[in-house]
């Protein structure tokens, strides 16, 4: 068996083309961390998250800046979060996050609105002012409570 | 009675096909392991079963996830949904798609020559000489091409998995509007690398094992007449693509992948 330089050229491009492959998927599209741009854990708690899901985005003015990390149960039994945003980031210590909702139904995420405080958060702080997610089908069934209650008082 | 007697046989038939399959995936196991190791064929088999299966591979990918972009917009605009066209099309190539696809297209564009291959070479007493002259059939045929095939298959399925995503972003975001960073973020945050990529390299290496065995199997059991080649690439054909289908509902089912 003699060496085939052509051959063994497309080959090698071809497992090369693969594994790039392999790469993106599971880097890019997967998700799977790598060096990237440095990350810093924040916690924030939370008395209701709706369907918010770990990996969905951190944004400031809309601006994706990180996204969830882990999301468990603390021993007041408030759901407490870990937010991987970007290390170079300065974010004054009244710095407050709310979960919002991508239009009606979409995708939960985590909205951070800036404070004016000198002092900053440091990495593996916690951010005290929080905003739980609005359930829709609590909002309903207030409405719909709150219009039976008008009837019964006309 | 005659009627159950084929029942029989048939059973029979299919029993002796599993052990003599089991057997030589055993064989094909121990010449891999123990030297020589056949570098060289291995790599003209990588070439034969991989290099020549990528335009087929990134076409079909491309067409696939084009399909998919439009029928998943259609189905999904209906709800004000279609922001998560990314996550559909995603989900559905790296998870199902991908891996069964590549499979299926790979047996019929390498499975099956492989087989007309090494069945030719039993029909021409090509494997008898190798055998007169000492040299195991299954150690310089059947195993680079197994191997070959078992590690080509989870990198085929990559390509086309990429190449899908490439033609469903094409269709989503360039015909129907969708907007390109709804399309992938809404990608990102849905795939996991654990839960969806490695299931689904699993799943195309669990593949590759599949249709490698089967076509140097049946290529080495091949009726030595001209019809037996025949027989034995059609045979190829449906085993491999139906165990495909019947190992992919398992895997799915005990993984959940």
């Amino acid at each position: 068996m003699s060496r085939a330089p052509v051959r063994d050229l497309l080959v090698g491009l071809f497992v090369l083309a693969g594994l790039g492959a392999v790469a993106y998927l599971s880097f890019s599209v997967g998700g799977l961390s790598y060096g990237g741009p440095p990350r810093m854990p924040l916690y924030a708690d939370f008395d209701e998250i709706g369907g918010l899901k770990p990996r969905a985005q951190v944004v400031i003015s809309g601006v994706k800046v990180g996204q969830i990390g882990s999301i468990r149960l603390d021993q007041g039994y408030r759901a407490r979060i870990q937010l991987d945003v970007d290390a170079a980031l300065k974010l004054p210590i009244d710095t407050s996050a709310s979960i919002m909702t991508a239009g009606l139904l979409g995708d939960r995420y985590v909205s951070l609105q800036v404070g004016g405080d000198n002092k900053l958060l440091q990495p593996g702080d916690q951010i005290t002012m929080t905003e739980s997610a609005v359930l829709l089908e609590r909002v309903i069934g207030k409405l719909i409570y709150s219009g039976a209650d008008r009837g019964k008082n006309q | 009675m005659t009627a159950i007697g084929d029942l029989g046989f048939a059973a029979v038939r299919f029993v002796t096909d599993l052990g003599g399959l089991a057997h030589f995936a055993a064989q094909i196991g121990r010449a891999a392991l123990a030297p020589p190791l056949r570098v060289r064929l291995f790599l003209d088999e990588l070439f034969k079963l991989g290099v020549l299966s990528l335009v087929i591979i990134c076409v079909c990918g491309l067409a696939v996830g084009m399909v998919l972009s439009l029928q998943g917009y259609n189905t999904l605009v209906r709800f004000g949904a279609e922001q998560s066209l990314g996550a559909v099309v995603g989900l559905s190539l790296i998870r199902e798609l991908g891996p069964v696809l590549t499979a299926l297209l790979a047996t019929g564009r390498a499975g099956s020559a492989t087989t007309a291959e090494i069945g030719t070479m039993v029909a021409t007493e090509q494997l008898d000489a190798l055998r007169m002259m000492s040299v195991d059939p299954i150690d310089l045929v059947a195993t680079p091409r197994a191997l070959a095939m078992t590690a080509v298959m989870p990198l085929l399925s990559a390509l086309f998995i990429v190449c899908g995503l490439f033609g469903g972003y094409l269709v989503g975001v360039g015909l129907m509007g969708v907007d390109a960073g709804s399309y992938m973020s809404s990608l990102e945050s849905a795939v996991d690398f654990h839960d969806d990529v490695l299931g689904s390299l699993l799943k195309a290496l669990i593949f590759g094992v599949l249709v490698g065995l089967v076509a140097t199997y049946r290529g080495h059991t091949t009726v030595p007449t001209s019809a037996g080649v025949a027989a034995a690439t059609t045979s190829t054909v449906v085993v491999a693509s139906v165990s495909i289908l019947v190992f992919d509902y398992f895997i799915t089912a005990l993984w959940g992948v």
